[in-house]
């Protein structure tokens, strides 16, 4: 019987098995296809701007700088918006809104990221146009907001990549509030708190759990492809204008992938995926470690009474 | 002597006030998250009813300048390529779900969950490259068993985790009550603990499809496109994501308005599948309330 349970337990472990070789092979293979790129600039290819394929000169500065940028603007606008729903959902809301609510956020996070790239184009574009055109002379002069109106551009892609990433900040969030021992909440209303003061408080003991929903939200955000590329404006120049048409790693592998023709061309294209995979890699991995010790020592403090851990997502 | 502990009236109506302030900001966050989704959904649905009719699923792309024409190709050609990606993600997802769940404690068990959650979180322009390399440059050659395979991968690591979560939930008396029969774990598993979860597993794989069937960036260098009707697995073929993508960035009003229409097939099967799946959980929710 021993001899069986064995057998089965091989025999799923293999499919374990397959799982994990696809995340090894995926790093030695990215790290074999961008040797000749890695060889030749070595470390310069992270401190140069210039991006100059037919001189064969490579530089991915700007990539990282609008990778970086656009998901950076993108959190701050989603973080506040996202735990304001996760609040809302778990905490506020009447029973009977708390599914639809759930449902119709989930929804935001299904939505095809080329449909969000349509809709950037042809409508949130033109309306950013708009915005820009009417910014205030006095403002214009600020470097944040120089530039001609185009409306593509750094404001449109990060705008398009806080709605995307919302949905996933928000039901982090919300379980993690979730796994906040009821016992908090109340203690804070036995002091005579307000409906405030008493959330705050539990927020305050899920801090550790937020700020890994957050942080998987910036993972999402920086490996987002189609939708920045779409309204982004693909221009490899660093600027801290919101109004520049910028670049990402993610957008630059996407359009010009299929065109490179030469060898380094490729190969530098791949460094710049290898460098979005550790990037995602680490942190993901320590928004997840962040989640998890969240919930672990939510079902410490309050061993009678057990929690949903939180999903590690 | 001490004054009596008691709050000032003007600083218990401001804490009241910052109180509601904050509920109202929470309530404004959904509405302002919620105002995005409204405006996709209602010109996805406007834009798109304008171009979609029956040619659209029966035609070809017509050259540049004719306009009509549909996208019968890249329809066929995402059903092939999402079910290529099922057929490889499906055993090995099930299978490593098996195995966190059965094994839950051990520590190989963890190192593949964590390969999973490492998996899900690449992004999927990384694992295009990945299966560029692996699936095209070998062969010289875009296809569409290298865009099923760059799919795949990002379907095992949702197969599995629900997987995972749906087994974890069966009542171990189930499981125990098998073995007591002298059931071997296998037999256990397959027979009883499975079979009670594989409502809720066939719900995540129709999930893990709807979203797959919508992602783009993987395909681009892998299955590529093709403006011809094909089913040979070792030619680049077209899919609904890429043409959208083609059309959408050309300067051709004509192929704009298809863009759109492809744009609503995404969505309809997104919201169908989703819908479907929320209606299996809360089924198999009641079941177990009332089991």
């Amino acid at each position: 019987m021993m001899r069986k349970d064995l057998g089965f337990r091989l025999g799923t472990g293999l499919f374990g098995a397959v799982l994990l070789a696809i995340v090894c092979a995926i790093g030695y293979e990215l790290v074999r296809q961008s040797m000749a790129s890695i060889q030749k600039f070595g470390l310069a290819f992270w401190r140069t701007d210039v991006w100059d394929p037919v001189a064969g000169q490579f530089g991915a500065l700007p990539f990282i700088w609008g990778t970086l940028y656009s998901s950076i603007v993108a959190l701050a606008i989603s973080t506040p918006i996202a735990l304001g729903i996760a609040v809302f959902i778990s905490e506020l809301c009447p029973a009977w809104l708390r599914q639809p609510l759930v449902f119709l956020t989930e929804l935001l996070a299904a939505i095809p990221s080329i449909v969000y790239g349509l809709w950037g184009i042809f409508v949130l574009v033109p309306a950013v146009r708009a915005l820009e055109a009417a910014t205030p002379q006095s403002l214009r002069q600020l470097p944040l907001f120089s530039g001609p109106p185009l409306g593509v551009g750094m404001l449109s892609a990060a705008v398009i990549l806080a709605v995307m990433v919302i949905p996933f900040s928000s039901s982090v969030s919300r379980e993690v509030l979730k796994s906040v021992p009821a016992a908090q909440r109340e203690a804070a209303y036995a002091l005579g708190a307000t409906r405030f003061e008493a959330i705050r408080a539990a927020l305050f003991y899920a801090r550790t759990g937020i700020v890994g929903a957050v942080m998987l939200g910036f993972g999402r955000a920086l490996g987002e492809t189609m939708a920045v590329t779409m309204v982004i404006g693909n221009n490899p120049k660093v600027s801290l204008s919101l109004f520049a048409p910028q670049y990402t790693m993610a957008a630059v592998i996407a359009n010009e992938f299929t065109e490179a023709a030469d060898e380094l061309y490729l190969a530098a294209l791949v460094e710049i995926g290898l460098v979005l995979f550790v990037i995602t890699l680490l942190v993901n991995s320590l928004s997840r470690l962040l989640i998890w010790s969240m919930a672990r020592t939510a079902k410490q403090t309050m061993t009678a009474e057990p929690t949903p851990a939180a999903a590690a997502a | 002597m001490s004054e009596p502990l008691q709050a000032s009236p003007l600083s218990v109506m401001w804490r009241k006030a910052l109180s509601s302030a904050f509920v109202a900001f929470c309530a404004a966050s959904v509405v302002i998250a919620l105002v995005p989704l409204g405006f996709v959904l209602f010109f996805v649905v406007t834009q798109g009813m304008r171009a979609v009719n029956l040619p659209f699923f029966l035609q070809l792309p017509k050259p540049v300048g004719e306009a009509g024409g549909g996208m019968a190709n890249a329809i066929v050609g995402t059903l092939l390529v999402s079910g290529l990606a099922a057929l490889m993600a499906i055993p090995i997802g099930i299978g490593s779900g098996i195995y966190m769940s059965e094994y839950s404690g051990t520590r190989v068990a963890s190192l593949i969950r964590f390969a999973a959650d490492t998996l899900n979180g690449v992004p999927s322009i990384v694992i295009g490259v990945f299966a560029y390399g692996v699936a095209v440059l070998p062969f010289k050659q875009f296809s569409a068993l290298a865009g099923g395979f760059a799919l795949g991968m990002m379907m095992i690591p949702i197969i599995a985790r629900t997987t995972e979560e749906l087994l974890l939930l069966v009542p171990e008396s189930m499981r125990e009550g098998a073995l007591a029969l002298g059931a071997t774990r296998a037999r256990a598993v397959f027979s009883v603990v499975v079979p009670a979860a594989l409502p809720g597993i066939i719900t995540g794989i129709v999930l893990a499809l709807a979203r797959i069937a919508g992602e783009t960036a993987p395909l681009l260098f892998t299955s590529f496109n093709n403006r011809f009707f094909n089913t040979d697995l070792r030619q680049p073929i077209s899919t609904l994501t890429v043409q959208v993508f083609t059309y959408a960035i050309s300067p051709y009003d004509d192929w704009h308005r298809q863009a759109w229409a492809g744009a609503l097939v995404l969505v309809t099967i997104v919201l169908v599948c989703s819908l479907l799946a929320r209606f299996a959980t809360r089924r198999l929710e009641r079941m177990q309330a009332r089991g």
